[in-house]
C-alpha cells in the first residue's frame, strides 16, 4: 500500500464525533464518529439509503447537524456555512455532479477556482493546466458545453472543478455512480494518484470493492450508524463485509 | 400616416425601446440569479432621473437621505450581528462602508454646488447616489428571505415598490422634472431629422449591453452570476454564496435602472411614480423572453417601444392598454409552446 507517513503528515484533517442528522423527526444519521488524516483516503461504504450522501452534505454544511466537528484542528460551530468551509479548503464533488450545464468545460473549471480568485489568488491558469494533466480528456473538450459531456467526462469535470479549488479535503460522493466499469477503473486510478498531492479524501461509495482497493481506512455505514471500521485491507477480508458487499469469489 | 411620420414614430419607439430593453435585461438577470421579480426596478429609473434633475436645479437630492438611512439600518444590523459573534474587528469596516461612504458623498454634495458641475460629473454623482440603493435593498429586504418561494419574494417586491414610491413622493414632491437635452445636434437624413438625443440614447444602451455581455462572458464574477442562475447548489459548493450573487445582481440592476433614468430624463417628464409604468414595459419585454432569454427579452422590449409609439399615433387613449395586452398572446404562446418539466 502507501509508504509509511511521519507523525507530522499524519495530522488529522477532519474529525467528527457523535454526529447526528435529522430530516424533521426522522434521524438519518446517529452518533457517527470518523477521522481523516492528511494525504489519506478514507472510504465510507454501505448500501443504498444508509445515509452516505447525507453524511457528506452535513459535513460540507448543506444540512444542519448536531455533534462535534473539527476541521484542520479548528472546532466548527453549528452555524458554519458552506462558503466558510470552501474558503478553508473543503470541497465536495456531489453525487449529482451539479455542473454548470450551459457553460463550457473551461468555464466550469475556472469557476472551481472562484473562491481562491476572490481571496486574491490569481493562479487559476496554472491550476487549470495541472487539472488538464490529470484529466487530458477535459483539455480536448474545454470549449464544449458541460451538458453535452458523457457520464464519465462529467464525473471527471466535477472532480477537476473541485481540484481547481486546491482542496485540502476532498469529499467524493459516489464517483462511480452510473459509469461503465472501464471508466470507473480510470476514475479510481485518478483518485489513487491524487493521494500523492497530499490531499485528504473522504470517499463515499456503493462500489465497495473499488473503494476498498483504493482506500487506507474504511467505515461501513448501515442504517445511519457505523457498523464496522478498520484498515481497508482488514475490512476487505472480513467475512461480514465479503458476504454483504463484495460477494463470493472476487466476482466484479 | 406618411413615411415621415412613420419614421419619426419609429425613432421614438426605438429610443424608448432601448431603455425598456435595458430594464428587461435587469429584470431577467435579477430573476435568474435570485428568483426575485424585481418590481421596484422602475423606481431606480425615477430616482435616477429625479436625482439628476435635483442636482441640475442646485437642490440636494432626496436620495442622499435614503442612502444615509438605509446605510445606517444596515450598519445597525451587521454591527449587532458582529457584536454577537464577538468579531469586533469587523465593526470599523461595516461603519465605513455603510455610513462613512454615504456621509462623505453627502458632505461633498454640500461642499460643491452641483448645478455648476459639468454634465458628466453630475451623471456620475447621480449614479453614485442611486446605484448603492440596489445592493442595500437586497441586504435589507431580500437577503433575510432569500430562500422563500417566488410568490413570497414577489410580495416583498410589491411592498418595496410601494414603499419606494412613497419615499419618492416625500423626497422629490409631486412635481415632475425634465432635464435639458444632452445635445442639440440633429442630423438630416433625406426627409427625416435624426435627433442627436435619440442617437445618444441608442448608442449608450448598446454600449451598456455590450459591457454587460463582456462582464458575463469574460470575467469570473460574471461567470459566477451565470453559474448561480444555472445551478445554485453547484455554485454554493464553489464558494459562490447566494448573498454574494444577490448583492452583485442587485448592484447591476441598480446601475442599469439609474443609468436608464439618466437617459430618459431629457425625453419625458418624470414624476416620483413614473418609474412603475416604465419598469412594467421592460417587464413585458422580459416576459416575451420568458424571464430567461436575454436577447429575446431585449428584442421584445424594443417591440414594446415600437408598439407604444405607433399606438400613441393611432389610438393614443389606448396606448397603455395595447402595450400591456401584448402580454396575453405572449403568455398564451409560451404556455402552448413550452412543455412543463417536473423537477428531478
Amino acid at each position: 500500500m502507501s509508504t509509511p507517513l511521519t507523525t507530522e503528515e499524519r495530522s488529522v484533517v477532519l474529525e467528527v464525533s457523535d454526529l447526528s442528522v435529522s430530516y424533521g423527526k426522522v434521524e438519518a444519521l446517529h452518533g457517527l464518529a470518523l477521522r481523516v488524516h492528511r494525504g489519506e483516503i478514507v472510504t465510507v461504504i454501505g448500501p443504498n439509503g444508509a445515509g452516505k450522501t447525507t453524511l457528506l452534505s452535513a459535513l460540507i454544511g448543506l444540512l444542519p447537524m448536531r455533534g462535534e466537528m473539527s476541521y484542520l484542528g479548528e472546532r466548527q460551530s453549528a452555524d458554519r456555512s458552506v462558503e466558510q468551509l470552501v474558503r478553508q479548503g473543503m470541497t465536495l464533488v456531489p453525487e449529482k455532479r451539479e455542473l454548470f450545464a450551459e457553460m463550457s468545460v473551461g468555464d466550469n473549471l475556472l469557476l472551481g477556482a472562484f473562491d481562491r480568485y476572490r481571496a486574491g489568488h490569481r493562479d487559476q491558469l496554472e491550476t487549470i493546466d495541472h487539472v488538464f494533466d490529470i484529466f487530458p480528456r477535459l483539455m480536448e473538450r474545454r470549449e464544449q458545453m458541460a451538458g453535452t459531456l458523457s457520464g464519465g467526462e462529467r464525473q471527471m469535470l466535477a472532480m477537476g472543478r473541485a481540484l481547481m479549488a486546491k482542496p485540502r479535503l476532498l469529499l467524493l460522493d459516489e464517483p462511480s455512480l452510473g459509469l461503465a466499469p472501464l471508466v470507473i477503473r480510470e476514475i479510481f486510478r485518478t483518485i489513487s494518484q491524487l493521494r500523492k498531492t497530499g490531499v485528504a479524501m473522504l470517499l463515499v461509495e456503493q462500489n465497495a470493492r473499488a473503494a476498498l482497493q483504493v482506500a487506507d481506512y474504511a467505515y461501513v455505514l448501515e442504517t445511519g450508524s457505523v457498523s464496522l471500521e478498520g484498515p481497508s485491507g482488514t475490512l476487505a477480508s472480513d467475512p461480514r463485509v465479503i458476504e454483504s458487499y463484495l460477494g463470493f469469489g472476487g466476482r466484479q | 400616416m406618411d413615411l415621415q411620420i412613420a419614421l419619426l414614430l419609429g425613432q421614438d419607439g426605438v429610443t424608448n425601446g432601448a431603455i425598456y430593453a435595458l430594464l428587461a435585461l435587469a429584470l431577467v438577470l435579477v430573476f435568474a440569479v435570485t428568483r426575485v421579480i424585481f418590481i421596484p426596478q422602475g423606481e431606480f429609473v425615477a430616482f435616477g432621473a429625479l436625482t439628476l434633475a435635483s442636482l441640475q436645479a442646485g437642490r440636494l437630492p432626496g436620495t442622499v437621505w435614503l442612502l444615509l438611512a438605509m446605510g445606517t439600518a444596515i450598519a445597525l444590523i451587521e454591527g449587532s450581528a458582529a457584536m454577537r459573534a464577538r468579531r469586533f474587528r469587523r465593526l470599523p469596516l461595516i461603519l465605513l462602508i455603510n455610513c462613512g461612504a454615504p456621509l462623505l458623498l453627502a458632505a461633498s454634495l454640500l461642499a460643491v454646488s452641483p448645478a455648476e458641475l459639468p454634465l458628466l460629473v453630475q451623471v456620475l454623482l447621480t449614479l453614485m447616489l442611486v446605484v448603492p440603493l440596489g445592493p442595500m435593498l437586497y441586504r435589507l429586504a431580500y437577503q433575510p428571505v432569500a430562500e422563500a418561494s417566488v410568490l413570497a419574494l414577489l410580495i416583498v417586491s410589491v411592498a418595496v415598490h410601494v414603499t419606494l414610491t412613497g419615499v419618492g413622493l416625500l423626497f422629490f414632491g409631486a412635481e415632475g422634472s425634465r432635464t435639458p437635452a444632452f445635445t442639440d445636434v440633429s442630423f438630416e437624413v433625406g426627409d427625416v431629422v435624426l435627433q442627436g438625443q435619440t442617437i445618444l440614447v441608442i448608442v449608450a444602451s448598446i454600449l451598456l449591453i455590450v459591457a454587460l455581455y463582456l462582464f458575463f462572458e469574460r470575467t469570473l464574477y460574471g461567470k459566477a452570476l451565470r453559474a448561480t442562475a444555472m445551478n445554485r447548489t453547484g455554485a454554493r459548493l464553489m464558494g459562490i454564496s447566494g448573498n454574494l450573487a444577490g448583492l452583485l445582481s442587485f448592484t447591476l440592476a441598480g446601475a442599469i435602472g439609474a443609468f436608464s433614468g439618466v437617459l430618459i430624463s431629457p425625453i419625458t417628464t418624470i414624476y416620483y411614480d413614473s418609474g412603475f409604468l416604465i419598469g412594467l414595459k421592460g417587464f413585458v419585454g422580459a416576459i416575451i423572453g420568458g424571464l430567461a432569454s436575454y436577447p429575446v427579452a431585449a428584442g421584445g422590449a424594443v417591440l414594446v417601444g415600437l408598439l407604444e409609439a405607433y399606438s400613441s399615433f393611432w389610438a393614443s387613449a389606448f396606448k397603455e392598454v395595447i402595450v400591456f395586452t401584448l402580454i396575453i398572446p405572449v403568455l398564451l404562446w409560451r404556455s402552448l409552446k413550452t412543455r412543463h418539466v417536473e423537477e428531478a
